[in-house]
């Protein structure tokens, strides 16, 4: 049961920590528990399919199909949070200034709203799959024991989340006024670990190449397999054997999003402010 | 620009897809039976690219997992998948069977 309980912990753990940083990254944004909701359970039931077409997804692109399928969905996810934090910085001074400005952005804000449930369905689906084949899988071949493998499971699984809500739980104490920025900074490392991990990926599938090699071996220091590992590796793309092509990635996506959203504050800027709008402290901006 | 952002995305799924892996290097077959790995011990020449043909001979799935090779993929019970690697420079590169990561380990020697 504990080595059926570690691997599902493991993998949940992943989905958990990006759920639980979108969420307090979104916090005050009604309607977005709606989107997250949608997307967890999207996730679940694109990672059965997932899990049940396993075999037909790994063929294809002449068996580069899972890989393939990986970078795609990771790379969307890595879209997906860029607009969320470029959005989140043209509103995020209002919200920041004004609790009541919350209701405005409100109906200003549904509409990326789906870019954060697409986050969340992608996190839960690269992780989901995962967990549905390995306990499938285990509960297949050996059902005399599958009853405490999936007890196992179901405790991981419960550990997983446990460590989310504690994330988003300990991000949400953060004052109104630091929030945006801290979770906008690790929204921003989030995308660019996914971008790197997507690059791993495409480099898997043979499409893109290796660039140096890899560049440096940290395992020594922390493993990449140890669970404050995984942690640093979803949280900040934390690599214990990067590959060139990899670290061009992750530098790339954070220029890129701080560089948008620099951009589209500084189109913010020149408008007029809101009437009813507080003015912003100056430490809410970049 | 989202709608640009949109085209983009899917001209580059489309490159991405339609660019086949058009190797013609050598295959190795990398047998899982019992949660471990036969041959434990691969050894190919440096600079060069290799096909590993995973056979996944367990009734469970298995994670190929190495991250000095930076590969990770599912495979599942009975059943194979592909794993490209190389070209490598010299060194000895571990992988494991993620799920079983007690019994499932190998290396690739790269001389």
């Amino acid at each position: 049961m504990l080595p059926t309980l570690i691997v599902v912990f493991r993998e949940v753990l992943e989905a958990a920590l990006v759920v639980g940083i979108v969420a307090a990254a979104t916090k005050g944004v009604a309607g977005r528990s709606f989107w997250i909701g949608l997307g967890i359970a999207v996730g679940v039931l694109l990672a059965g399919l997932e899990a049940g077409f396993a075999r037909a997804i790994s063929d294809m692109a002449q068996g580069m199909g899972q890989e393939l399928f990986n970078a795609t969905i990771l790379f969307a996810a890595v879209l997906m949070l860029g607009w969320h934090n470029v959005w989140m910085g043209k509103h995020g001074r209002e919200i920041a200034a004004d609790a009541q400005a919350i209701g405005r952005a409100v109906r200003a804000g549904t509409r990326p709203l789906y870019a954060v449930g697409i986050v969340v369905g992608v996190a839960v689906l690269r992780e989901g799959s995962e967990v549905v084949l390995f306990l499938y899988g285990i509960a297949a071949a050996d059902p005399g024991h599958a009853a405490s493998m999936l007890v196992g499971g179901l405790i991981g699984l419960a550990l997983g989340v446990a460590v989310g809500l504690a994330t988003y739980s300990g991000l949400a104490r953060i004052p109104m006024r630091h929030l945006f920025r801290v979770t906008s900074w690790m929204i921003t490392l989030l995308a660019a670990g996914l971008a790197s991990q997507g690059a791993g990926f495409l480099m898997a599938a043979g499409v893109l190449p290796s660039v140096g090699g890899t560049l440096w071996d940290t395992s020594w220091l922390l493993s990449q397999s140890s669970i404050p590992g995984l942690v640093l590796h979803t949280l900040v793309g934390y690599t214990a054997q990067p590959d060139g092509l990899q670290l061009i990635f992750y530098v790339a996506t954070i220029v890129g999003i701080v560089g948008l959203m620099r951009l589209v504050s500084a189109g913010a800027k020149s408008r007029p402010p809101a009437p009813s709008a507080q003015p912003a402290p100056e430490a809410a901006g970049e | 620009m989202r709608s640009a952002l949109l085209y983009a995305a899917a001209a580059a799924l489309a490159a991405v897809v339609a660019v086949p892996a058009a190797h013609a290097e050598d295959t190795i077959t990398l047998t899982l039976k019992d949660h471990k790995f036969t041959p434990a011990t691969i050894e190919i020449p440096a600079g060069t690219a290799v096909k590993l043909l995973v056979k996944n001979m367990d009734a469970t799935p298995e994670e190929f997992d190495s991250s000095s090779l930076h590969r990770e993929k599912v495979i599942p019970g009975n059943d194979q998948g592909i794993v490209l690697i190389g070209p490598l420079k010299p060194g000895t590169y571990k992988f494991e069977g993620e799920y079983h990561d007690d019994t499932a380990q190998g290396r690739v020697i790269v001389k």
